[in-house]
């Protein structure tokens, strides 16, 4: 079980020497709340004595310095040292997401969702505890053991060998003992209250189904085991902290006990001064103050382990493309993309999704991309998005794209994709994803371009309407408008549209349909579709079945054979006379069927 | 939870003062033992009895540590159990429209995190504060009976150190709150981006924001610090007023002291004896932060908990026993979101009588779906009603309806479902979706559904079978094999009632089919069902049809509905294309 902590210590070596100055700043707090108690024996004890009061004056002073030096290093140390933990976990913040950035979408397919908002939220956060809970109470109190033991043993070895026997335990011993006990459950404990997090998130998400089905109970009864398993973990973890402390004590009894053992007999004999008799009894009593921390740092520690070990798996996850070193500029603009044996599979060792794909296109050229479901062809599309890996050879204006880099072919194939993602902001801010830099008139141009003004002028707002959450307050169709008209507010010269009108009824696609072909006529276009409708009667098609092209042609071709195609344009003849049926009906009351010689009919 | 918090605190409150007892006997002992010999000179024989039991009172104080910390964490724990399972309870039932379904990111990191925050206040803070009472107060008293300046000092200063951290406090409550607000908003939005992570890339927008969230961290940061520079500068002069109060008692002893007024054994005695009485209230400074993020989070969960909440969007329903209805009436119902100024529904009103199929049709954003989630229960009515219709012709509204009951009798498919098993695991098996809709039923019955949705042999060819994986994500079955698994959940409840969002969606010819066909089985046998249709295969074997959305025109005459001869219309490419043909 090696964990390396890798990515924390990475992230956290940047602020090394501010907290290193916070360590520094600690220790001398600690050393001053030893030593206050210290001069405070040190000057009774002499007192006792009665002495001329000038030589008690200093050590007055001495206790009031350390007094004050010991509240203001303090607040020294936390500041300096939170602020800079802090900036490295924002680096941590920024490191993992890159991960995911690298790993998305295709590598993160195994994640669920409030899985990930766990790895990256309260992982990350819990990164803060290794300079602040672990590195810093540890070094603190050895160097300030070190110094005490040092001048216990100055004043009488055999005493000061005690104290520092007792601390020793104390620093390696106590943290050891009360992690061995909760080791498994420390380390378990991140993962588990992901899984807490997560299960939430789903149930949450799943809310409208469960309710539906009458299930809530079983999901709640689900994250309710998940909660007490959190607390059995946290039960073991307490009894080793309760272990920690109680052995704590019992070693800050040894050294007092200890000291007074091996002083007393030197006193009694004359060999030891009585007034450092009390020094040396009430020296441990302080440092032991300073190691009571320890126990709970080393739980600290095992549970770091814990979630950092989730952070090590993000960065194990294999990279679903290979980033060339050195990529290769892809020329600008469009001249031509051919795939020679293209085969790609969503992963490595998988079912085959595509399996020897040959085409060809040629700028200004429209393809289409046709086929039944699960046919291939949105994993065409990620192939050439350079999401998925893929064997054979792919060549954008004469540079093969695995050579290119994944973000230079996205500078010049665009996607409007099935499920387009709407941002939890603004109407503009949202069209302007792809370019942030563009007018509001340019906007407005875009959202008319995907016949969107109307409804937008209706928000509340305009184009500074927020969306809501995930876009709640958007229709299916209205979303999926808005990601056209993400697209179209600057055309990529190769723009592939993957089933952009899937979910917009017959009416509003087929207008749809017309402003993509008029905006986008310019620009080389895929087009990718199991429903005809959207491609134009001049466009080259290509029939995609189980991973393989079955045909390819013109539509004329396509049309006059027996194939797939032939079969899908005769049900979407029907399609379209449902359109007109629609547009003669009247508006929210109920129109019903009579049956006439073979025609739908529908009577009021 | 209030008995076994009673009972907690009765413990506490013991522990503290057998800590007192402790701590004031440890300081006699040890402040004994140095005086006798490095003053009295008494021999090592005199004083090993004093050592010994000093010996014991360390090893009870070690027993009550351990302890303490066993029962401030068994009793914290409990009571973050109890608070978890509301909460969720509570905003589970919100649905779609409600928390549940705007903010899950949000809710999860205040289920997880902030109630863990509680520990802070329940397991550190509070059994601190009742130490922080006990123990100043039997040393003060003890302190009194030995030295009246020291006691008098020590009873000045301490009283101080409460009314700072009051003072501090106050301040410092609006500072949690703000940062708790950043560090939700943090959540969000990197749910948000991750959510969006292909969109950005696709955009190539994803690299930079890096720097979006390294921004966000900065905000975080500074706000945490605010928060910080506030409540350690409580706990700098909590530990000022202690520290300086122990030197000023030890320099005033040790004065006393040298000027004959003190004995040398009550001078140690105040000296070991003055910092144990700012101990636990320096302690209660270190938890005060920690105590204050779970207050908050414990104020936020309150709120979500309160009968009256607003979340409340999910009608509750009634208590009304469900009629075996035969019919589904819905009159004049409209719906208005808030803050949007049209209507998401604009009124409609027809009647679905079972045996058959009702099919709502119409342009895209009509409301069509807000329709059924109405029906479902997710999203109130703003005006208008829906009832069914018992076989005597009795009329119960839907919202007088036990909605549980009510919705058994549902079988629902929405346009996005989400196909988990009962337990909402992340790891949910085709079996285990299915089986939402009816827990009990045999592995025939799950087979008859899928056959009636038109998966059956997809299924069947699937290595794994029933128990093969629905991944997260859109990599594992295609959407169009999802959307009928998510049929099958529906239809192996045998519901009286089917409600489907466009369940042809994303299909190809042959799926359409067999679940266009499945939906007119549905009726045949008896069901009513309403299904969103887009495509003229459901508009085919529907007997009735509902336009939801538009503008509200005059209904067309009789004479042009009778009997309609349709044409293709000339403008559509495939039009021209199949006049060509």
């Amino acid at each position: 079980m090696v964990t390396t902590l890798g990515p924390v210590r990475a992230a956290m070596a940047g602020e090394r020497r501010m907290l290193t100055v916070a360590g520094l700043v600690g220790a001398l707090a600690s050393a001053c709340a030893v030593a206050l108690l210290g001069t405070a024996a040190w000057l009774i004890a002499t007192a006792a004595g009665a002495p001329p009061v000038l030589t008690l004056t200093v050590a007055a002073v001495m206790v009031r310095a350390f007094a004050l030096g010991r509240a203001f290093l303090r607040y020294g140390e936390r500041l300096i040292g939170h602020d800079a933990a802090l900036r490295g976990l924002t680096g941590l913040r920024v490191r993992v997401y890159c991960r995911l950035e690298r790993l998305a979408p295709v590598g993160l397919a195994g994640f669920a969702r409030g899985d990930l908002l766990t790895r990256l939220i309260a992982d990350v956060d819990s990164a803060l505890d290794l300079p602040l809970r672990v590195v810093l109470p540890w070094a603190q109190a050895a160097l300030v053991s070190a110094g005490t033991v040092a001048f216990c043993i100055w004043l009488w070895p055999s005493a000061g060998l005690i104290v520092g026997c007792a601390v020793l335990a104390a620093l390696v011993l106590t943290p050891w003992a009360a992690a061995a006990v909760a080791s498994r459950s420390e380390r378990r404990m991140a993962p588990s209250k992901a899984l807490l997090a997560s299960a939430v998130v789903t149930a949450l998400d799943a809310s409208a189904d469960l309710i539906a089905f009458g299930e809530q109970s079983t999901a709640t009864r689900r994250i309710a085991a998940i909660d007490a398993e959190v607390t059995a973990l946290s039960r073991r973890s307490s009894a080793a902290l309760g272990i920690g402390s109680g052995l704590g004590v019992l070693l800050q009894g040894l050294a007092v006990v200890g000291v007074l053992v091996a002083a007393i007999p030197a006193v009694l004999d004359g060999s030891l001064q009585p007034v450092w008799l009390a020094v040396l009894a009430l020296l441990p009593l302080a440092l032991f103050e300073v190691l009571a921390p320890l126990p709970g740092s080393a739980l600290a520690y095992q549970r770091l382990r814990g979630s950092t070990g989730r952070l090590d798996a993000l960065e194990a996850v294999a990279d679903p493309v290979t980033e060339p070193a050195l990529p290769l500029t892809v020329p600008a603009g469009f001249s031509g993309l051919e795939l020679r044996g293209v085969s790609a599979g969503w992963a490595a060792g998988d079912v085959r999704a595509l399996r020897g794909i040959d085409l060809r296109i040629r700028a200004g050229e429209h393809l289409a991309i046709v086929g039944p479901s699960g046919a291939g062809k949105s994993t065409l599309a990620a192939v050439l998005m350079g999401f998925v890996a893929y064997e054979g050879s792919i060549e954008l204006n004469g540079i093969e794209l695995s050579a290119a880099g994944s973000d230079g072919i996205r500078e010049r194939i665009g996607l409007l994709a099935q499920r387009s993602h709407v941002f939890g902001t603004t109407i503009a801010e949202n069209v302007r994803l792809g370019r942030p830099g563009f007018s509001d008139v340019q906007v407005w141009g875009a959202l008319a371009a995907a016949q969107l003004d109307d409804s937008v002028r209706r928000m509340p707002g305009g184009l500074d309407a927020e969306v809501g959450p995930v876009g709640m307050r958007l229709s299916g169709g209205e979303s999926q408008r808005l990601a056209l008209a993400r697209v179209l507010l600057d055309p990529p010269p190769l723009l592939i549209l993957d089933e952009p009108t899937e979910h917009l009824d017959g009416a509003t696609a087929q207008a749809l349909e017309r402003t993509i072909r008029t905006s986008t006529g310019g620009s080389t276009r895929i087009t990718i579709t199991h429903r005809l409708r959207g491609i134009d009667l001049d466009d080259h098609v290509v029939v995609l079945r189980d991973g393989r092209i079955e045909a390819e042609g013109s539509c004329r071709d396509l049309a006059a054979g027996d194939g797939w195609f032939a079969e899908q344009l005769r049900t979407e003849r029907d399609e379209l006379e449902m359109a007109e049926l629609i547009a003669g009906l009247p508006v929210g009351v109920a129109v019903s069927r009579v049956p006439t010689s073979g025609q739908a009919a529908f009577r009021g | 939870m209030a008995r076994s918090t009673r009972r907690y605190i009765v413990a506490v409150i013991i522990t503290g003062v057998v800590t007192a007892v402790l701590v004031i006997v440890q300081a006699r002992l040890l402040s004994g033992v140095i005086v006798d010999v490095s003053g009295n000179g008494l021999s090592w024989d005199l004083v090993s009895g004093a050592v010994g039991a000093l010996a014991l009172v360390f090893v009870a104080r070690a027993v009550i540590a351990w302890g303490s910390e066993m029962l401030a964490v068994r009793a914290s724990a409990r009571a973050k159990e109890e608070l978890r399972d509301a909460t969720v309870r509570k905003v589970l039932a919100t649905g779609p429209y409600g928390r549940a379904g705007s903010a899950p990111g949000e809710v999860a990191t205040l289920v997880t995190r902030g109630i863990d925050g509680l520990d802070g206040y329940f397991a550190r803070y509070l059994p601190q504060l009742v130490l922080a009472v006990i123990v100043p107060c039997a040393i003060l008293l003890t302190l009194a009976g030995q030295d009246l300046l020291s006691a008098l000092i020590v009873a000045v200063t301490i009283p101080l150190i409460p009314v700072f951290m009051i003072l501090i406090g106050l301040y410092t409550k609006g500072q949690v709150e703000r940062q708790w607000r950043t560090l939700a908003a943090v959540s969000t939005h990197v749910l948000d981006l991750i959510e969006g992570l292909p969109t950005l890339k696709i955009f190539g927008r994803a690299k930079e924001q890096a720097a979006a969230i390294r921004a966000m961290g900065d905000d975080y940061r500074s706000a945490t610090v605010a928060v910080l520079r506030v409540s350690f500068l409580s706990s700098l002069a909590l530990e000022l007023l202690a520290t300086l109060s122990i030197a000023l008692v030890a320099v005033s002893v040790g004065l006393r002291l040298a000027e004959g007024q003190l004995t040398y054994a009550t001078a140690l005695f105040v000296l070991l004896l003055a910092p144990e009485a700012y101990l636990p209230l320096r302690l209660v400074g270190q938890h005060f932060h920690a105590a204050a993020e779970g207050v908050d989070a414990a104020d936020r969960v309150f709120t979500i908990l309160e009968p009256e909440s607003e979340l409340e969007v999910v009608s509750p329903g009634g208590a009304a026993r469900v009629p075996e209805y035969l019919a589904l009436r819905v009159s004049d119902a409209s719906v208005r979101f808030d803050g949007r100024t049209d209507r998401a529904l604009e009124p409609v009103s027809f009647e679905a009588v079972a045996g058959s199929v009702t099919a709502l049709v119409g342009a895209s954003g009509g409301g069509k779906t807000t329709l059924i989630n109405a029906i479902m229960g997710f999203i109130p009515l703003t005006s208008g009603s829906m009832s069914v219709i018992a076989s005597g012709g009795a009329v119960a509204d839907l919202s007088d309806l036990d909605r549980r009951a009510w919705l058994s009798t549902v079988g629902w498919v929405p346009q996005r479902s989400r196909l988990i098993d009962s337990t909402a695991g992340s790891r949910t098996t085709i079996e285990g979706a299915i089986r939402l809709g009816a827990p009990h039923c045999g592995d025939d019955e799950v087979w008859a559904a899928l056959r009636a949705a038109g998966i059956a042999e997809e299924v069947d060819g699937l290595p794994a079978g029933l128990r093969t994986e629905i991944q997260s994500g859109a990599t594992g079955l295609s959407a169009g094999q999802l959307q009928r698994i998510a049929l099958a959940r529906a239809l192996v409840r045998r519901p009286r009632l089917l409600l489907l969002d466009e369940p042809t969606a994303g299909l190809d010819n042959v799926s359409e089919a067999a679940v266009v066909n499945a939906v007119r089985r549905m009726a045949d046998e008896g069901a009513i069902v309403i299904v969103v249709a887009h495509r003229p295969a459901l508009v085919a074997i529907a007997d009735a049809v509902v336009r939801i959305g538009g503008s509200r025109q005059s209904p067309a005459s009789p004479e042009s509905t009778e009997s309609l001869e349709i044409e293709l219309s000339a403008g559509s490419p495939l039009a021209v294309a199949v006049g060509e043909w």
